[in-house]
């Protein structure tokens, strides 16, 4: 029987299925070697790297809630120069494509990670965070806002000549203009969505569950609303999207793929079960034989309305 | 760094106070290689709620063939867990973290409270398995004398002859806190390894009588976790100095020596 055909295209990159792993959820690969045989994975987007080392936010950081968690890691990283020394060393040899995560504060910290990384041998692709609502500044200010959105992609852009997937928030009136203002900078891609806002209270001590009050919600609770961002996002753009946000099988990716993504990240559901994102491939593959499909990207779109 | 992820059969769930169980699965894998102080993430449902797997520590491992675990119901993921009867199956990962380091020491303490006697059982076991068997005294805390349930008979079974326990309301051995039983029990002069595991104030008062004498101390510590392997970082705990990186409980833990964390 022939293998089926998973390969999707992002801009000039082939990727051998559309499975990444969503950064923040997958360390920096080598933590999963024991369980995923990681050239399996169509990609691996690492955790998000700033310039400098990023201590974090105090513990408590993280707190379970129904059919999701909050979390409130602050962006934690061992900094762009360790980065580059201690784990490019692992990503090179996992067979797979490795897509890196970047955050800043200024349009001049993410142009200089853009053009550091560009000369680094083995990365594929930047995913660019504007969206993470952990952190006081930069960050999640250039993700709500079209024009600044449309400024960092630009700026990103110019520095590098990696592909560039810009990775937007649903913390936002309308997804759609920040995803038009990402697409008219030059982006190659957009990924969404990143974490929910939200909070948790514990009644006993009337305090906030989390040290930093509120966090980012993650997993299966927010499945509905990525997918309903994702397929508004594909229908206002013309450049690629990644959907992201509580995929934890392998229907919940063909959901994402039939609203439009073209690829997927798997992000909380690596900490339920260490091998989602490789049961996840291995389900897409059985979709096409079963369904006798020419390949996966048959899928991407195919929802019928009406 | 050996770590497998184990559909595992449950073998046997016994009750053994009216809040806690013990539970022995077939893991071979993850049993024949953990030490004592490592843990397991397990699943405590098929379904999303609760969502994340749940920290154990491995109680002890029977045969390379067999993990079992000591918990306590406090919510809903382990009561989803203590309803699991032999035959059905779960997934673990593991074995995780740092556990004891027990080697060369002439004359260890192990100093337990509620569950923290979970992973010392283990522990206990091993010492008394090495070729010289280091001096070897157990102290064990709980509320009241039924919190026990048949713990304190096991390190007996074992061949612990110095066992101690302590009791808040007095109701079996010593009335007050484990962490006293440490002065009455051992001699001030001798080079004491104190291993402990058990709520934060027990530990932070063993820590401190540890500290006066001089006797090194490994604490075994809590936090929530999500991965239990490093990759969520929301493990992370504040080090002796409040600077620098944060440790990480799962990874750079659970075991730590109590002079590397910081004790709030
Ligand atoms: C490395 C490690 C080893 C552990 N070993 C054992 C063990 O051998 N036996 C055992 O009984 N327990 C152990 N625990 C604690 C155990 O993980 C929690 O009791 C369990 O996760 C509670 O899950 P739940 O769904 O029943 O409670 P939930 O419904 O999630 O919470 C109910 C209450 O339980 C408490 N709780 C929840 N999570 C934790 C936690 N991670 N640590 C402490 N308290 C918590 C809180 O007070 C919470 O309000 C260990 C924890 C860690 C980090
Ligand atoms: C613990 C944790 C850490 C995360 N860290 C990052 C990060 O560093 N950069 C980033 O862009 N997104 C980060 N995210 C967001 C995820 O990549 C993903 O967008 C989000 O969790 C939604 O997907 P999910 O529901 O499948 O987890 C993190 C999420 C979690 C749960
Ligand atoms: S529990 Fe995820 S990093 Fe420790």
């Amino acid at each position: 029987m022939n293998q089926p055909d998973l390969r999707v295209t992002i801009g000039d990159l082939v990727f051998k299925n559309p499975v990444l792993t969503a950064s923040g959820t997958f360390g920096y690969a080598k933590e999963f070697a024991p369980f995923v045989n990681l050239h399996h994975l169509g990609g691996v987007v690492v955790k998000g790297i700033s310039l400098a080392p990023r201590r974090g936010n105090p513990p408590p950081r993280i707190v379970e809630t129904a059919g999701g968690m909050l979390n409130a890691i602050g962006l934690e990283n061992v900094g762009l120069d360790r980065f580059i020394s201690e784990k490019m060393d692992y990503l090179r040899g996992i067979g797979t494509r490795v897509i890196v995560n970047i955050l800043g504060d200024s349009l001049e910290e993410y142009q200089t990670l853009a053009q550091r990384l560009s000369e680094v041998e083995g990365i594929s692709g930047l995913e660019v965070n504007i969206s993470c609502p952990n952190v006081k500044k930069g960050g999640v200010a250039f993700g709500t806002d079209p024009a600044m959105a449309e400024a960092v992609t630009r700026a990103v852009c110019a520095h590098t000549t990696l592909p560039v997937i810009v990775k937007l928030s649903p913390n936002v009136t309308d997804i759609t203009q920040i995803a038009r203002g990402v697409e008219a900078g030059g982006a190659q891609a957009v990924s969404l969505i990143n974490t929910l806002l939200g909070m948790a209270i514990d009644v006993k001590s009337r305090r906030p569950k989390l040290a930093n009050i509120v966090g980012g919600l993650s997993g299966p609770a927010i499945k509905p609303i990525a997918l309903r961002m994702v397929w508004q996002v594909a229908q206002a753009v013309k450049i690629p999207v990644i959907g992201i946000g509580g995929i934890t099988t392998t229907e919940d990716a063909l959901e994402f793929l039939l609203a439009g993504a073209t690829a997927i990240e798997v992000g909380t559901a690596n900490f339920i079960n260490p091998r989602a994102s490789q049961e996840i491939v291995e389900g897409l593959g059985r979709y096409v034989t079963e369904n006798k499909l020419s390949g996966i990207s048959e899928v991407i779109g195919g929802l019928i309305v009406g | 760094m050996n770590q497998f992820e184990e559909q595992a059969e449950i073998v046997r769930q016994e009750q053994l106070t009216p809040e806690i169980f013990r539970l022995s699965l077939k893991a071979p894998e993850i049993a024949s290689q953990a030490r004592p102080g490592q843990f397991v993430m397990v699943q405590t449902a098929s379904c999303y709620d609760p969502l994340l797997r749940r920290p154990l520590s491995i109680h002890q491992t029977i045969g390379n063939e067999l993990v079992q675990l000591l918990y306590k119901v406090v919510g809903k993921g382990t009561r989803m867990l203590a309803a699991l009867t032999p035959g059905q199956r779960l997934k673990l990962t593991g074995p995780l973290g740092h556990g004891f380091d027990f080697s060369d020491q002439q004359a260890l303490c192990l100093v337990g409270g509620g569950m923290g006697i979970a992973p010392l059982y283990f522990l206990a076991k091993e010492i008394l398995r090495t070729a010289n068997p280091p001096k070897c005294v157990v102290l064990l805390g709980a509320r009241t004398a039924a919190e026990f349930g048949p713990l304190p008979r096991d390190f007996m079974d074992i061949g612990v002859t110095q066992t101690h326990l302590a009791t808040d309301d007095g109701s079996l051995g010593h009335q007050g806190f484990v962490a006293e039983l440490l002065l009455q029990h051992l001699a001030p002069g001798n080079q004491w390894s104190v291993c402990t595991c058990g709520p934060h104030p027990m530990m932070k008062a063993v820590v401190k009588a540890c500290r006066q004498q001089e006797w090194q101390c490994q604490v075994s510590l809590e936090t929530m976790m999500a991965c239990g392997i490093s990759a969520c970082l929301g493990c992370a705990i504040p080090r002796a100095d409040l600077s620098g990186p944060y440790l990480h409980v799962c990874k750079d833990g659970p075991v730590f020596n109590a002079n590397e964390v910081a004790w709030l």
